[in-house]
């Protein structure tokens, strides 16, 4: 192991000890928070290596997070499922999803994809809201506590939920950071760049970008699926625009192609509306002038301005 | 080794290059000249499947590699340097390189007689490919085409911006590559760079053949290369 891997190794692991033990120090209510950042920094991860690491800027990414989740709820609700087959419905569905779009929107590049991204997740905001006496539309459903039930543990006690999101983070975190180094993910990377000259060099650039796509697609399907089985509840609001949004803005601000990029950029954006909402009711003025700020001076998110300032491997 | 067989190829509809031919045999540095805009990137892009071919046949060894994807044309055996060394800037020049050799499943051996050619690689192997020199750039584009092993390499002007020690290297490495056999087809605007290194030179104009020429026969008739270059 190079000085450089074990570096990287203990940065990433120490991450993961510190939120490991913070389940035992923290307050309930960052406790709670520190749950759903978790599930949430899952979604931006998987965002993250579509857009940070091959530079594919997706609108549509609320479509695989609701694909999870509504999979499994529903798979709940109406199929009576218990919690670890909903779980795999939702990722199963992620994937699903994430290959026919990718298969579709593949075909497109630069501004074309973001809009045809956004397009099929607006159809699939309206799909749940036409089919509203299954999914229960805007107002969405509750999933309840004895249907949460996963090998007798109850997923809905705080202790189990922190577990269960942290365990989500560990193995996003870790298959990111691994896929990132592998020569899969160095590719992803050369394409981000330069996607003629990946081409030139013999690699077929769209059967990468579609990989990347499935694997970005079903890491959002997991996140969302968690968030309903965790959280208990399943809306429509989660498929809606503003989801597809903010993976995009977590990623930005904690470093776009970074590995730990979006749970910083979660971790921030999450706090800076809760501690601003404490304020003032205009918290969003806030955390727009934040937001400019940290847009001046880091522009390459927090994360990416330690690798460009501090340590150039970091990834 | 590589002929091109009355090629029409350019953007959208229209063609830059018409009717253009050109033989390059194994072991031989052919140099295509003509002014701004003739067509010579056009050419590299249409025999690198960059650009479609409107019309005519590229074949490599006797086959017809015209109308196959741009990634499988590397893998039939042409590499390809293109003008503004376009690497990947923000990895390493070991995982530029990597790419390279993952791209023919070539392995350690590969590395290391690219790496023999350009040794100033070797000691930059962790730098990000974006603090290189413009002449190291173009030394680990050119060693990043090399890790693909060709049997033919495309050079679109190599020397361009270079310091004069960083051109002698890379013509080295030319030279060397030709001599292990390699058919090479480079592309330049100088006519100094190109009469130090060509066996052949084609000239080429508004996408149409000029003369073909030994380039001994060329060092000797200033006149032609004014006529077709304007230098």
């Amino acid at each position: 192991m190079t000085r450089q891997t074990a570096r990287i190794l203990a940065l990433h692991g120490g991450l993961l000890a510190v939120l490991f033990a913070a389940q035992f120090v923290l307050p309930a209510y960052h406790h709670g928070n520190l749950a759903r950042i978790m599930v949430l920094a899952s979604y931006a991860i998987g965002y993250n290596i579509l857009f940070g690491y091959t530079g594919l800027l997706s609108l549509g990414h609320a479509l695989f997070f609701a694909a999870g989740m509504y999979a499994m709820g529903l798979g709940i609700q109406y199929g009576g499922l218990s919690p670890a087959p909903a779980f795999l419905a939702g990722v199963v569905a992620g994937a699903l999803i994430s290959g026919a779009l990718a298969l579709l929107a593949l075909r497109t590049t630069g501004v074309a994809f973001m809009i045809v991204t956004l397009m099929f997740a607006q159809a699939g905001y309206l799909t749940i809201l036409y089919f509203g006496e299954y999914t229960r539309g805007d107002e969405g459903f509750v999933i309840q506590t004895a249907q949460r039930m996963l090998w007798g543990i109850n997923l809905s006690d705080p202790v189990n939920r922190y577990f269960a999101a942290f365990g989500l983070f560990a193995i996003s975190l870790s298959l990111s950071l691994w896929m990132v180094r592998a020569p899969f993910g160095r590719v992803l990377v050369a394409i981000r760049e330069n996607e003629d000259r990946v081409q030139m060099l013999g690699y077929d650039t769209y059967v990468h970008k579609l990989g990347a796509m499935v694997v970005s697609g079903t890491i959002s399907a997991a996140a969302g699926a968690a968030y309903g089985l965790l959280f208990g509840y399943a809306g429509a609001s989660f498929a809606s625009v503003q989801y597809s949004i903010f993976p995009l803005l977590w990623v930005l601000l904690g470093g776009a192609g970074t590995v730990l990029g979006p749970f910083i950029g979660t971790l921030f954006m999450f706090y800076l509306i809760d501690l601003s909402s404490g304020v003032t009711t205009a918290y969003m003025l806030i955390a727009g002038v934040v937001l400019v700020a940290l847009t001046l001076f880091a522009p390459q998110g927090l994360a990416g301005e330690v690798r460009r300032r501090v340590w150039r491997g970091l990834p | 080794m590589l002929r091109l067989e009355a090629i029409d190829a350019g953007y959208g509809g229209g063609r830059v290059l018409q009717g253009f031919s050109l033989d390059v045999a194994a072991g031989e540095i052919v140099c295509l000249l003509g002014r701004n805009g003739a067509g010579k990137t056009t050419c590299m892009k249409a025999i690198m499947g960059l650009l479609p071919l409107m019309a005519g046949r590229v074949m490599l060894d006797g086959q017809d590699i015209g109308r196959l994807p741009a990634h499988e044309v590397p893998k039939a055996g042409i590499g390809y340097v293109p003008q503004g060394r376009r690497l990947f800037a923000g990895l390493s020049v070991a995982q530029n390189l990597e790419i390279g050799l993952r791209a023919r499943g070539s392995g350690r051996d590969t590395l290391e007689e690219v790496l023999d050619l350009f040794p100033r690689l070797r000691e930059r192997m962790a730098q990000p490919a974006q603090t290189l020199s413009g002449g190291e750039q173009q030394m680990l584009a050119t060693a990043r085409a090399l890790c693909l092993r060709p049997k033919v390499l495309l050079l679109d002007e190599p020397t361009e911006g270079l310091q004069p020690s960083m051109i002698e290297a890379i013509r080295q490495v030319i030279v060397q590559m030709r001599d292990a056999g390699v058919a090479v087809l480079l592309v330049e605007q100088r006519v100094d760079a190109v009469l130090s290194v060509a066996d052949r030179v084609a000239f080429i104009e508004t996408g149409r053949n000029g003369e073909v020429m030994e380039a001994d026969a060329l060092r000797a008739d200033h006149g032609i290369v004014e006529r077709y270059v304007g230098v």
